[in-house]
């Protein structure tokens, strides 16, 4: 464990408020220890600002071990930072040096608008959810747990969709602003189980719709989303979004589906 | 004084439920629209509760201060959630769950409560696999099981590392669905500042908008907390740093009355603090100590050299020393007890001397490097992150850290508080875990609360209630409660002195680990009743909160949250002085047994501590509703 602080320099984006100009400001954080968090780092430089009677900068946070989804930053133009398969809050100091100029912004995309600093609102992502990312199990009706089996491969495969911690970086890594790693996650998760299937295709044409209708983007497949996921999550499940979505595309042909859902 | 009327129903224990469910007032289809229930909070017992009562047809409304209800803590619980389901065949049952969960809460918790755990714990694995909960599974389809701590059945269910991520998604799907088609409406960023309590019963709460700093007035039948714990009271833990006791508190402040507080739980297997600047405790699974071995050096010369270099004889594995039956493997309040005292006596390693090492050598020369990755790879890797240090080649370090409250606002068998209309659901609450809580039971009990306790109990209270009768926010109560907000975060925007807020949560944090962390006395304890109120003056008189009151301002949020800190931790060093005894995770060194085992005094404390608020500036009322067994022998603890 090395003791030997550091110093550097960070250029954050400062924006006022939601609409407003912003732009990069310079602050040299000395004392930098290489076991510190970014996010450490960050409330060092908060502390100082605030003590010579500045505004420390905003920026999302909660649970800093990488699961609750809050923490957004592009570090150096990289969504969650230079390190795969972690979020900001579990990116560490050890990856600077003496001297680095770090460039901090907030995720960039239109359907995450900036509240304030490095601060955004993602609420279209729960909008999203509620469109249709839930199966419908009202509470005392549920039957009994092993009544219904599901094999282990299709139940490890839901996890490994279902992992998604909803922070937005696929949206922000995308040059699209797509979602649909982020709608692909979800809607595979919940149409991979046997509980899912009554929904499946009410729930993928109504997330769609839902995503598209908030202005995030088409996929081009670059995968820069898996490449920015902290739960590395696959891009294969887009293309099993897309089979799912077609083949119900397919079938409400035939077949109409509830009101509200592709509308 | 506080009325404090448990409501336990009469009769024979395991009928008490089903009893109590058949008795209680329900309130007809066409009335639950007209009732509105303000839920703040959307961890596992909020979004639960909001979900379920919506469905009910309730109009309720949802607070949270996270920008999404998936961001709540109940997010980042790892192990999993117990169930007497029997899947195993391994002779589990309610009635074991039951009392593995009311003896490993060292006979501190209400018997019927925990038996009403343990009988809906089964129901809550059939909602979430029907939520479509991505559970464990075993290749012929059916659910999978581990081992935990406290238990010698088979009956955790988990999802990975992830047990709480994936319920927590699961209850915020059920919540979504509610608030897609107008059951429940979602205010996020939107902080509870106060409680409205009107004609003595809770009415509304009062809210800051976080974005906008608007502050405005919310009316409804009845108010339901599920708003979480207070661990950081002490700074650092394994909390997220949002976590924080501002509902609770200011609910105490209206008359809710406040019961054990000096009942936390410190996780003994998490990764030591590295400097001043740290923010935040991790925690390693407690099941690394089933193939680690825990030592420091046995001089304290030796406690900065390359563990490596240290000799097999001079190493203290103090734990497979001191308690030879149980090693490495004793229960966590007696690991966390051993591993402070080690380090008090200098022979702590790492640079802060707060850490102890947990070597992997042994069981890698047993199985292999491989046979280790296969067991715990995923928590080597988190460690290396935190730490870059690689532990399949060097031991770990790790030192205790806080992580749960097992106190919280008192409640009665409905979960309604002593105020009536205030319900308090999850970790905010006192009732099931007692003196300690077991692994795998705070999402067992948060869910059980909020999927299968509070649609019953609730109706019981608003059918009392006429429909339509809530108060406007125009009230008076209303307005007072705003102004009271508006001035409070108006004076903390003007006190203009020279420290963060971060200041004083660290030194309160100090003050509380030293006198009231894993061992607590009188010399202590006294000495933190006179240092906190001296911290809490000096917050008041030079914290620098920047900005303006009408913007999203982190500094003046915090401001806020440590402001209640600075008073709950004062009320925790006072309960734990009063409590003359030791009990689970409240040790006082003055009531050990030879052995250092906890010495309880059922005689003199086998009840709970309702502490009712008394106004600014003097002392608050220790209540005491005693703690009543019909089916259960008070007994010793013993784990040996």
């Amino acid at each position: 464990m090395s003791t030997t602080t550091f110093s550097v320099t960070v250029r954050v984006w400062r924006q006022p408020g939601p609409g407003q100009p912003g732009r990069f400001v310079e602050y040299p954080v000395g004392g930098v220890n290489p076991d510190m968090s970014f996010l450490e780092m960050l409330d060092v430089l908060n502390d100082g600002l605030t003590r010579s009677g500045d505004e420390p900068v905003a920026f999302a946070h909660d649970c800093r071990e990488g699961i609750c989804g809050t923490c957004s930053l592009v570090i150096d133009g990289k969504p969650h930072g230079p390190h795969h398969g972690v979020a900001s809050c579990q990116t560490y100091m050890r990856s600077y040096k003496e001297g680095d100029v770090i460039v901090v912004e907030p995720f960039r995309a239109r359907p995450f608008p900036v509240i304030k600093d490095l601060v955004t609102d993602r609420s279209a992502f729960d909008r999203i959810q509620q469109a249709g990312g839930f199966i419908s199990a009202r509470t005392g009706s549920a039957p009994e747990a092993n009544s219904v089996p599901v094999p282990k491969e299709v139940a490890d495969l839901a996890m490994d969709a279902a992992q998604c911690i909803g922070c937005g970086a696929c949206v922000a890594a995308c040059k699209n602003s797509s979602a649909m790693l982020f709608v692909a996650a979800k809607v595979s998760h919940l149409g991979l189980l046997p509980q899912g299937q009554p929904e499946r295709d009410k729930r993928v044409l109504a997330m769609v719709s839902t995503m598209d209708g908030l202005g995030f983007g088409s996929c081009t497949n670059q995968y820069e989303c898996s490449a920015a996921c902290p739960k590395l999550i696959s891009h294969d499940f887009i293309a099993r979004m897309n089979r799912d979505y077609a083949k119900a595309v397919f079938r409400s042909a035939f077949r109409p589906v509830a009101a509200g859902a592709g509308d | 004084m506080a009325k404090l009327e448990s409501r336990t129903p009469a009769g024979d224990l395991p009928g008490k439920w089903r009893r109590h469910k058949a008795e209680i007032r329900l309130v007809n289809p066409a009335n639950k629209r007209k009732y509105e229930i303000i839920v703040v909070g959307a961890g596992l017992a909020g979004a639960s509760a909001a979900a379920s009562l919506a469905e009910l047809g309730y109009k309720v409304s949802t607070f949270v201060f996270h920008d999404s209800p998936r961001r709540a803590h109940s997010i980042a619980a790892q192990g999993g959630i117990n169930a007497a389901k029997n899947y195993q065949n391994d002779g589990d049952s309610v009635h074991r769950l039951f009392y593995d969960t009311l003896k490993g809460g060292d006979y501190r918790s209400r018997e019927a409560n925990v038996h009403r755990l343990a009988e809906v714990s089964v129901d809550i694995i059939d909602q979430c696999v029907a939520q479509g909960v991505p559970f464990a599974r075993e290749y012929g389809g059916l659910l999978d099981n581990r081992s935990f701590g406290g238990a010698q059945v088979s009956r955790t269910f988990y999802a990975r590392g992830q047990t709480g991520q994936q319920l927590l998604l699961g209850a915020y799907s059920a919540l979504s669905k509610a608030v897609a088609s107008g059951g429940i409406t979602l205010n996020t960023h939107s902080e509870m500042l106060d409680l409205v309590v009107v004609d003595g019963h809770a009415k509304g709460i009062i809210v800051r908008d976080l974005v906008t700093g608007q502050i405005s007035r919310h009316a409804a039948d009845a108010v339901i907390l599920a708003t979480g714990g207070y661990g950081n009271v002490f700074n650092l833990s394994t909390y997220a740093r949002g976590s924080n006791a501002t509902a609770i508190w200011r609910a105490y402040k209206r008359g809710a009355c406040f019961a054990n507080p000096c009942y936390t739980q410190i996780h003994p297997t998490c990764i030591p603090v590295t400097g001043d600047y740290q923010s935040k405790l991790t925690l390693m699974s407690e099941s690394l100590r089933n193939d680690g071995r825990i030592w420091v050096p046995k001089r304290k010369e030796d406690r900065l050299k390359p563990p490596a270099t240290i000799a097999e004889s001079d190493r203290d594995y103090y734990l497979e020393r001191i308690y030879p039956s149980f090693g490495n493997l004793c229960p966590r309040d007696v690991a966390s007890r051993a591993a402070k005292r080690v380090c008090d006596e200098g022979r702590g390693v790492g640079a802060s001397g707060l850490g102890v090492y947990l070597d992997f050598a042994d069981a890698i020369g047993r199985v292999g490097e491989a046979g280790v990755r296969e067991r715990y790879g995923n928590l080597f890797d988190i460690y290396r992150e935190i730490t870059n240090e690689n532990a399949y080649r060097d031991p770990m370090r790790i030192f205790p850290a806080v992580h749960y409250t097992m106190g919280g606002l008192w409640v009665d068998y409905n979960l309604m508080s002593n105020l009536p209309g205030l319900f308090v659901l999850g970790e905010a609450n006192f009732s099931d875990h007692g003196a300690n809580r077991l692994g795998a039971s705070a999402l067992m009990q948060g869910l059980a609360d909020g999927y299968f306790v509070i649609p019953y109990t609730v109706g019981d209270y608003l059918a009392t209630q006429k429909p339509g009768s809530r108060p406007k926010v125009d009230a008076a109560e209303f307005k007072q409660a705003e102004e009271g907000v508006a001035l409070m975060t108006s004076h903390l925007l003007t006190i203009g002195g020279k420290e963060p807020v971060s200041h004083f949560h660290k030194r309160l944090g100090h003050i509380l680990w030293q006198y009231c962390g894993m061992a607590r006395n009188r010399e202590g304890l006294s000495k933190a009743l006179k240092e906190i109120p001296a911290l809490r003056s000096e917050f008041w008189a030079n914290v620098k909160v920047p900005g303006s009151g009408l913007a999203l301002n982190q500094s003046l949020e915090n401001a806020g949250r440590v402001a209640d800190f600075l008073e709950l931790g004062e009320l925790l060093c006072r309960d734990a002085l009063a409590r003359e005894e030791s009990c689970g995770g409240h040790f006082r060194e003055e009531h050990q047994y030879p052995d250092g085992e906890c010495k309880r005094d059922d005689d003199n404390f086998g009840h709970v501590a309702a502490w009712e608020y008394a106004g600014e500036g003097r002392e608050p009322v220790r209540n005491v509703e005693p703690l009543n067994y019909e089916t259960v022998k008070m007994s010793v603890r013993n784990y040996k």
